[in-house]
């Protein structure tokens, strides 16, 4: 597959769309598929959480608390008497959103320091190199721990402590990217013509190495989701009353003596977004960038 | 050999520096005041001002540096907030049980790992792969305090064959308590060995030195498991040490799921106290962790490998 896609790319940078997008809906990848529809699902179900959602996701009641699954409440009721079918329901939303801004901030971020690094070389090189590779020895968990440990949570700070997780990963990428673009002929081309270094990077070098960037925010996109989760559920991301997956669980534990349908329905949500995002992103690598394993 | 593991350990030094100066960064600038930040907006000016003498906050900010630096590497975190203990011999008590647990699972992890990787690289795009290649998939999706929290649900609390919560007196006794903790870890830790395992044998299985091994005659087996295998474990050790890691962050939320002590635990809880300290000392040991494991995968490799070895 790699060889057949090395002229084209040679060749034709801009290779046309729906060619792409075919190859990614080919029969031969059932599973991408489905993992498109349960996307798509997810991704609906965030937008239309007010209309879908049966309650009011903090509508307390302390008429019906921790109770089983009923035709009125799908998954129950937590400890205030909320409706968990319905948090989990806007939960998507706040997993959708933390999804989407985290690892774009980082892939921002990130790239910048990595196309800095691979194009000045020197000092900056060295002092960013040295950064990134301090920085990925932590897991992205670790990490994220550690700095909420620090900020605490609420919403900027997750996004934000997200996206310093995935900093490192997306410096590393750009810079080598960059290492590489930066030997072929058109920049010397345009450095010899006298385009500035500014205008040299955004015009010549960006453009070439957006795709393996572009797999990357893909692929982490549920590596985000997840982290919010976790976070969540540790107590350092999304602050009750609202409502997330990770503190759906959270809250469920406190009844674990109770209804175990809580944990179960935002533990199922979560596994499943999350693999189809990771099917969905190994099949973008394959596709885009052969390269990247 | 000797020579490349002097550079390595020296190397290390700057990078302790390093993330020394990022946690002091973190713990000490980003959050504006601290002491505001510790105390809420409610605390008297004396108050305040009693916290800034203590932590040294008071002082020139490259002196703060310096005397944090110092007092890390000496292991002196100061004293809990809440309980007035000292914060190093609330990590001691505690640091025990994560260990424990980080171990058993890597164990665990190992135990059904790289069994599965071979199997799925011995029988390459047949239904052991697919198998493997699928339970990677769910491996890598399922969120570890999630799992945690079925196998509780379900082993402990409706089966009633394990406990449900605590760390253990004696060893049997902790090996017991640390079973269902240490299989939630393992199970993610299986799907990542398992795949590296399948993709490094794969590679090695595809060298000339296994044909050669092939061509003299030698049963698939010696073949699997003397030629390939052996050089396999090469990438593999490396992906121990960062699975090790994984498995630090993850026991984080193992630890509050079923209750046991364990510096996860230490950390959460500190941080819901804001007890500063503890917070750091937690911090800080976390950071030391992941310097010294990379450290130590690094030396491993030094001394495993022979070509690394014959550079030198």
């Amino acid at each position: 597959m790699s060889s057949a896609l090395e002229p084209a790319q040679d060749l034709a940078p801009e290779e046309p769309r729906f060619a792409a997008l075919r190859r990614l809906f080919s029969r031969e990848r059932p599973a991408t598929l489905v993992a498109s529809a349960v996307v798509l699902v997810f991704v609906v179900v965030a937008l239309a959480a007010p209309w879908l959602a049966p309650h009011d996701p903090l509508a307390q009641s302390y008429l019906r608390i921790n109770t089983y699954p009923s035709a009125e409440h799908w998954l129950g009721t937590d400890q205030f008497g909320r409706d968990v079918f319905s948090r989990l329901l806007y939960g998507a939303r706040n997993s959708l959103i933390f999804g989407l801004v985290s690892p774009a901030i980082a892939a921002v971020v990130g790239t910048t320091l990595g196309v800095a690094a691979g194009y000045f070389g020197g000092v900056i090189d060295r002092t960013v190199s040295r950064l990134i590779d301090t920085l990925l020895a932590f897991p992205e968990l670790l990490l994220a721990i550690m700095v909420s440990a620090v900020l605490g949570g609420g919403f900027w700070n997750v996004v934000m402590v997200i996206a310093v997780a995935f900093v490192p990963g997306f410096a590393r990428v750009a810079r080598s990217a960059t290492l590489a673009v930066k030997q072929e002929p058109y920049i010397e081309a345009a450095v010899a013509v006298g385009l500035g270094t500014m205008k040299t990077i955004w015009r010549h070098v960006l453009p070439n190495i957006s795709a393996p960037v572009v797999v990357l925010a893909t692929l982490w996109v549920a590596s985000a989701i997840r982290l919010e989760a976790s976070l969540s559920f540790l107590g350092l991301g999304t602050q009750p009353p609202n409502p997330s997956w990770g503190n759906i669980i959270r809250d469920g534990l406190g009844n674990i003596f109770g209804s175990p349908w809580p944990i179960i329905g935002a533990g199922f949500a979560i596994t499943v977004v999350v693999l189809a995002f990771n099917i969905l992103g190994d099949a973008m690598r394959d596709l885009l960038d052969p390269e990247i394993q | 050999m000797a020579r490349m593991i002097a550079a390595r350990l020296l190397d290390a030094v700057p990078t302790v520096l390093l993330v020394l100066t990022l946690v002091f960064v973190a713990l000490r600038l980003l959050p504006g005041d601290p002491a505001l930040v510790v105390l809420g907006e409610y605390a008297t000016q004396e108050q305040l001002d009693l916290f800034r003498r203590e932590m040294g906050l008071d002082q020139p900010l490259l002196w703060q540096w310096f005397a944090f630096v110092r007092d890390m590497l000496t292991l002196d975190f100061g004293v809990s907030m809440i309980t007035r203990e000292p914060v190093v011999q609330l990590i001691g008590q505690n640091l025990p049980y994560t260990i424990e647990l980080t171990l058993v699972a890597t164990g665990m992890g190992l135990l059904f790992g790289v069994p599965m990787g071979v199997l799925a690289a011995v029988h390459r795009n047949r239904a052991p792969d697919s198998g493997v290649r699928a339970f990677s998939l769910i491996g890598y999706a399922i969120p570890d305090f999630y799992l945690g929290a079925l196998l509780l649900i379900v082993f402990a609390l409706n089966l009633g064959w394990f406990p449900i919560n605590g760390g253990g007196e004696g060893f049997w006794d902790r090996m017991y308590h640390v079973f269902l903790p240490a299989l939630t870890l393992a199970f993610v830790k299986t799907a990542f060995l398992g795949r590296l395992t399948r993709t490094a044998l794969l590679e090695t299985l595809g060298k000339d030195y296994v044909r050669t091994a092939r061509a003299k005659g030698a049963r698939e087996n010696r073949v699997v498991y003397r030629h390939a295998l052996r050089n396999a474990l090469l990438p593999v050790t490396t992906g121990l040490g960062l699975s090790l890691l994984a498995t630090l962050s993850g026991s984080v939320a193992i630890e509050l799921i079923f209750n046991r002590p364990g510096i996860g635990e230490l950390l959460i809880s500190a941080i819901a106290k804001r007890d500063y300290p503890v917070i750091q000392g937690g911090v800080v040991v976390f950071a030391f962790f992941v310097v010294t494991v990379n450290l130590l995968v690094d030396l491993a490799y030094i001394v495993i490998d022979p070509r690394i070895r014959a550079q030198a």
